[in-house]
């Protein structure tokens, strides 16, 4: 039993990471009908901002210029990296997707795998080949609760994605950006006669996905502190499985769906076989898939964003 | 000054000249008719004005203003609202939130406003709730505000399109077929909407129609539309004796 606990609060974890990326992946779907194939960079370049930024004010407080405590530290990487990220998601849709907006669906899939491959090879060209180590922000305690084992960092993690995927649907529900955004979704043509600028919403899409898949990335960082500029790749494709599995579109699928993701790789690992973790989870998802081809929340031919 | 000013817009898909030549002038407070056989070119012509298309040639004012180039938002924001001839709404949304949406432009609050939860974005959206109860009462679907717009059935469907083209506060209001589809009583009923909102904001209307008895009743100056081409322009009556049009709807008589 504390075997199955103790990997419920791991899977937990690795769901969220899965989860925050799944809905970049799922409003850009539903409200463009596109699929982001360089989302799972933009996680890589949110870890990266997060890098700098919080690296830059550890700096300043060891030369005490500028001394502050680590809680406030970690808010403002987190905060100010995804503002940053936001950018980088909406050049992104401005340079990369709006010129293809009418274009067909495979240019605008190719060229998210090439803004993907130049993003990670810009990396290396910029920062060289080494690999950087994610500061510390928060020093580690582990709480022993009935012989589970539950470390501050993973309670952070947690619940900075559930806090964030709240706000997210806060927002796409009330207000009046989150209203264009389904409204999109269901019949794009009509949103603008109706007095909505819809390449705006098309970059505040962009700009939320991009903010989530940078929390991701910070908190991909603090738990595992290694960063490299292929990291985005496999997390990507994986969080990209759970986008189709929890529905196209479908923002609670794919939080659901990101965090059933985390469960199944992380109970196989636990209790069937750890080497052949990805081999049998994603060959169980292939079977859930079988009998749901549209997912958790998809319906055949349908509405594109649901809540 | 007229309210909204057509001249001599002509536009061409590709090799084939949808609109030719078509002139406009539409007064404030009128109710103008636009009819013709299908394929005549009338939706384009609303395509044409409310932004959709770019017209080839010629010139679109609204109170003065120019239309050419401005995006379809912009058109909209500046005052005209329209519905569609095949429903075109959000199916899985809320009558409300339907009209909701339309108030966009109407919306002035920032990103910050609205993630603080600042009092101008909850006296603002307060505010619009009130109008758009205000205009699902006046179109007949207030008790429905709740439901999902996909259970409705058709006649109230194309009264949430009226309400939320409403809800952008029109100077003009495009009404592509509002009667499509409907049976008999249905029909009265509607037109008797369109009159309560026409007296209502004394609203300039400008629509679509086949069915001649909804046109000849409800227009003040009607406009034939065939190939393109207005063949003919004039009241109800005019319209009617008409030997043009009525040879465009029935065919010429053969001479024995």
């Amino acid at each position: 039993m504390t075997s199955f606990l103790q990997n419920l609060v791991n899977a937990m974890q690795w769901g969220s990471f899965y989860a925050l990326i799944a809905l970049g992946y799922s409003m850009v779907y539903g409200v463009l009908m596109l699929f982001n194939f360089a989302h799972g960079d933009i996680f890589m370049v949110g870890a990266y901002i997060g890098f700098f930024v919080s690296s830059g004010l550890i700096a300043l407080s060891a030369l005490g210029s500028l001394v502050l405590p680590s809680w406030l530290i970690l808010s403002i990487t987190i905060l100010l990296a995804m503002f940053l990220t936001s950018f980088v998601g909406m050049l992104l849709e401005r340079v990369g997707y709006r010129p293809l907006r009418s274009a067909p669906r495979a240019s605008a899939a190719i060229t998210g795998l090439m803004i993907g491959i130049i993003l990670e090879t810009g990396n290396l060209a910029l920062l060289g080949a080494q690999r950087y180590k994610f500061p510390a922000l928060i020093e580690s305690t582990t709480y022993n609760l009935g012989g589970v084992f539950i470390t501050n960092k993973k309670i952070l993690i947690v619940f900075v994605s559930l806090l964030l995927m709240f706000a997210l649907h806060q927002f796409v529900q009330r207000t009046k950006w989150g209203m264009a955004m389904r409204a999109m979704a269901y019949d794009y043509i009509v949103v603008p006669l109706m007095g909505v600028p819809i390449n705006t919403i098309a970059l505040l899409t962009f700009a939320l996905g991009s903010a989530l898949a940078a929390a991701a990335g910070i908190l991909f960082g603090i738990a595992y502190p290694v960063l490299d500029p292929y990291m985005g790749i496999l997390y990507g494709w994986k969080a990209f499985v759970a986008a189709i599995l929890g529905g196209r579109g479908s923002i609670i699928g794919a939080a659901l769906a990101g965090f059933l993701l985390g469960f199944i790789e992380i109970f196989v690992a636990a209790f069937i076989s750890s080497t052949l973790r990805d081999l049998i989870a994603y060959s169980i998802i292939l079977l859930i898939l079988t009998f749901r081809p549209h997912g958790f929340f998809g319906e055949a031919y349908s509405a594109r964003l649901r809540l | 000054m007229s309210l909204l000013q057509i001249e001599k817009m002509t536009h061409y898909f590709g090799g084939l000249r949808a609109v030719h030549d078509y002139n406009l002038e539409i007064e404030p407070g009128q109710i103008r008719g636009l009819i013709g056989p299908n394929g005549a070119g009338k939706t384009t012509i609303f395509n044409l004005i409310t932004g959709i298309y770019s017209p080839t040639e010629g010139r679109i004012h609204l109170e003065g203003k120019d239309l050419i180039g401005l995006q379809p938002h912009q058109v909209a924001s500046l005052g005209l609202g329209r519905t569609f001839q095949n429903l075109r709404l959000w199916r899985h949304m809320t009558v409300l939130e339907h009209v909701m949406q339309a108030r966009y432009s109407k919306l002035t609050y920032g990103v910050v406003g609205a993630l603080l939860g600042t009092p101008k974005r909850y006296r603002q959206e307060a505010e619009s709730e009130r109008i758009a109860y205000e205009l699902l009462d006046l179109v007949g679907v207030k008790h429905l505000a709740d439901q999902v717009v996909i259970n409705l059935p058709y006649g109230a469907q194309r009264r949430v399109e009226m309400a939320r083209a409403l809800a952008i506060e029109p100077k003009i209001l495009f009404l592509d077929e509002p009667t499509a589809g409907m049976n008999l009583e249905e029909l009265s009923q509607i037109m008797e909407t369109i009159r309560r909102i026409h007296n209502e904001f004394d609203l300039t209307i400008f629509l679509i129609e086949h069915r001649m008895k909804f046109v000849m009743e409800l227009c003040d100056v009607i406009q034939t539309l065939v190939f393109g081409e207005v063949i003919a322009e004039g009241t109800p009556e005019a319209i009617q004796n008409n030997p043009e049009v009525i040879d465009a709807y029935l065919g010429k008589e053969i001479e024995t």
